[in-house]
């Protein structure tokens, strides 16, 4: 008798052991450089962490903090949520790299996800980022085939392997859709600053170029280029930024097509492995394929048999069947980077810090 | 009716009640602000003034945090008392700040990967001289053209942050970081880090160097001549000027030594809490010290005691973010609040408020 009560007592226990895991939400943690109504690159982060919730409903708990520093500032964030109680803490932005990595040796039971980083000191520590590349082919061949001055432009924020990759993919493609086409870069020297990003776009405009693509956050060189009144053309960056596709007066908008950095199939994927204990530590780099990096609506601004030539390349690059970097291409002194039919190996990507043939100026340092 | 009357004095006992006032109004009006916004207000509050100090979950965390938050606001707002006092306007001890940080690591980093206890003190050194260096810039340009300070001072901000960004992502890249910006971590480097000096107290040398500065302003104010003419160069230039008050030099006394300060933070930081120099190294702290020094009524003890205010609602203020949802707009809004208060209690401090009647008036 006494032994059923004990064995009772403790299927209790175990019962509500489980009924109480059961109710215990798994927390997801976001780290934001920006505001979430930056209207870009934490925007829409932001996107994938609502959708994370929505997808998961009671059994996800989600929690952010916006325009947060990076450096010191962030390293205490996160280690605040980390006793808050999340249980993975997604840090969005490069610049939380060195933070997350010693807020994750103090907090060995609580995976951190570090976007657009190399570093993975310990076990719970993984990096991901999009393959935003593919992406700037697309809009660079609408580019090459739109502009009516042959002059193309990039709002570039900083000169890292990330943007130089973007440049020159952007170029490229313009190049093969237009062989007169000219590259102009614009320095911005920030991720999100409206007021410099607007400037470098005048900058730009003034100089005679008519389509703008940007690597800053902010929908201000969009503004700047609906000033004017359709002799120019931009592209929605990190969010679709359809605002801007028609102008008040119903004209139409600057934005003839984005692209649109998808966080929400990887946050979905990883909880949800974290969730059914599947979780591993990884390096993750998807694209097109992966539904992570997405080209928004294309305008009717764009000549349709243009559009059928973006959609195709689109269609390559998901299917796998294209890579953006295939050779031949060469760098920008002359020298043969890669030969015909090769294609760029993701190391050399990574750490890219040339530009390719056909470009002018300089990659400042 | 009110009527403002002035006093003959500034009141003594107003002068301390207004920031307590200022902090009471915020808290009230920021409250509203929060209950607009749909978090219980009280909830808010609680979580902005004591949970970083006294929640279990957080505290033993937080509270060696406010230290490590407070210690360059009031490292940098000491200096500028100096100057606001003696009427000279150093606005830019952001950029100052930015160019010790970049100086001091600069010289650590030459020595890296050597190990000797005399780099540290070297890059303390070349931390504050950078500082002082880019101050000069406007003292100078006032000295010698008349130039106005504030202008210069704070356009100079703009030039330090091209500086960082530059040498973030050429000059000190770290070799080893493939490609990207950022120098190296100087908290893996250790004779040229600046730790934690006794563990779970949040103490480094930058709070110590805060702490022995507060102390050194206050006499310095109260006890030696340069104080005194500090004093009288901002409340009466020209009586200054007859008791022998140089105003070259005081401006550059005032300029140099806020620079230096400011640029010794910047350093404490980056060998420290920051570990590196990256394109966005700094976040504020120099113009978050111009509140805390007026918040502080320009005295050093108040100083020292605004800046674990500030970094109390800082750090609260995260904390609000991440257990309420508060918007970072919202909390950075309640920050401004402060200085609004502050400033608008200030009328109390010189004026007497007088409720008369017009009947009275007439008379």
């Amino acid at each position: 008798m006494k032994r059923r009560t004990l064995l009772a007592s403790a299927a209790l226990a175990a019962s509500l052991g489980t009924a109480a895991f059961a109710q215990d939400p798994t927390k997801a943690c976001f780290v934001y450089v920006g505001p979430i109504g930056d209207g870009g690159w934490t925007y829409q982060h932001h996107q994938g962490a609502l959708a994370l919730k929505e997808e998961y409903g009671d059994a996800v708990e989600i929690a952010w903090q916006e325009s947060v520093p990076e450096g010191a500032d962030s390293e205490r964030v996160l280690t605040q949520m980390a006793l808050s109680g999340c249980d993975i803490i997604f840090t969005t932005s490069f610049g939380y790299m060195d933070p997350t990595n010693a807020v994750a040796a103090q907090f060995p039971d609580i995976k951190f996800e570090h976007a657009t980083g190399y570093k993975r000191e310990h076990p719970n520590v993984s990096t991901y980022n999009a393959r935003f590349y593919e992406g700037r082919a697309v809009v660079g061949h609408i580019a090459g085939k739109m502009t009516q001055t042959n002059k193309i432009g990039y709002i570039a924020s900083f000169p890292i392997p990330e943007v130089i990759m973007g440049i020159n993919s952007y170029f490229l493609h313009a190049q093969k859709a237009n062989p007169d086409v000219e590259l102009v870069v614009t320095w911005a020297y920030t991720w999100f600053d409206p007021a410099k990003e607007a400037d470098a776009a005048r900058a730009m405009l003034d100089q005679g170029v008519d389509v703008i693509t940007a690597h800053t956050d902010s929908t201000a060189p969009l503004a700047e280029i609906a000033k004017e009144g359709g002799s120019a053309w931009g592209f929605g960056q990190a969010s679709d930024m359809a605002a801007f596709m028609t102008n008040d007066d119903g004209t139409p908008g600057p934005r003839v097509a984005s692209i649109i950095d998808e966080w929400a199939p990887y946050y979905i994927k990883r909880v949800g492995q974290l969730m059914d204990g599947t979780y591993e530590q990884i390096d993750s780099w998807a694209g097109m394929p992966e539904g992570e990096v997405v080209i928004g609506e294309m305008t009717d601004a764009i000549p349709a048999d243009v559009q059928a030539e973006a959609q195709a390349m689109i269609d390559a690059i998901t299917a796998g069947e294209y890579h953006p970097f295939t050779g031949p291409i060469n760098r920008q002194d002359g020298s043969v980077w890669l030969a015909e039919g090769e294609v760029a190996d993701d190391g050399t990507l990574l750490g890219m810090d040339f530009y390719i043939e056909g470009i002018t100026g300089e990659i400042p340092n | 009716m009110i009527a403002l009357e002035k006093r003959p004095q500034p009141s003594q006992a107003w002068t301390w009640a207004t920031p307590v006032l200022a902090v009471l109004l915020t808290m009230l009006v920021g409250g509203l602000m929060f209950a607009a916004l749909g978090t219980p207000p009280v909830e808010a509050i609680r979580t902005i003034f004591w949970d970083p100090l006294f929640n279990p979950q957080f505290a033993s965390y937080s509270r060696p945090q406010l230290l490590v938050k407070a210690g360059p606001l009031i490292l940098i707002a000491i200096g500028l008392s100096l100057g606001f006092r003696a009427g000279i306007w150093n606005i830019g001890a952001e950029g100052q700040y930015i160019m010790g940080a970049v100086c001091g690591a600069a010289v650590g980093l030459a020595f890296y990967p050597a190990e000797s206890v005399l780099i540290f003190p070297l890059m303390v050194v070349a931390g504050a001289l950078g500082g002082w260096a880019w101050a000069m810039i406007p003292g100078l340009l006032k000295v010698k053209f008349g130039t106005n300070e504030i202008l210069v001072s704070l356009m100079l901000v703009y030039v330090a942050e091209s500086v960082l960004a530059s040498v973030s992502s050429g000059l000190l890249k770290n070799p080893d970081g493939m490609g990207f910006p950022g120098s190296r971590n100087l908290k893996q480097y250790p004779s040229g880090a600046n730790p934690e000096l006794i563990a779970g107290t949040g103490m480094h040398w930058g709070v110590v160097a805060a702490f022995i500065v507060v102390i050194l302003a206050y006499v310095l104010l109260t006890r030696h001549v340069l104080g005194f003419h500090i004093k009288l160069s901002g409340a009466a230039p020209r009586a200054a000027r007859f008791a022998g008050v140089n105003p070259a030099r005081m401006i550059l006394f005032c300029l140099g030594t806020a620079g230096a300060l400011a640029g010794m933070a910047g350093l404490f930081e980056v060998s420290g809490p920051a570990g590196q120099i990256t394109i966005d190294f700094n976040s504020g702290y120099g113009f978050t010290a111009i509140i805390v020094a007026f918040l502080g009524r320009l005295h050093p003890v108040g100083i020292l005691l605004a800046g674990l205010l500030m970094a109390l609602t800082y750090i609260g203020g995260e904390l609000a973010q991440l257990m309420l949802g508060l918007p970072g707009a919202a909390i950075q809004l309640f920050q401004g609040m402060l200085l609004f208060f502050l400033l608008a209690t200030d009328v109390l401090t010189n004026y007497r408020v007088r409720l008369s009647n017009k009947a009275k008036g007439t008379v």
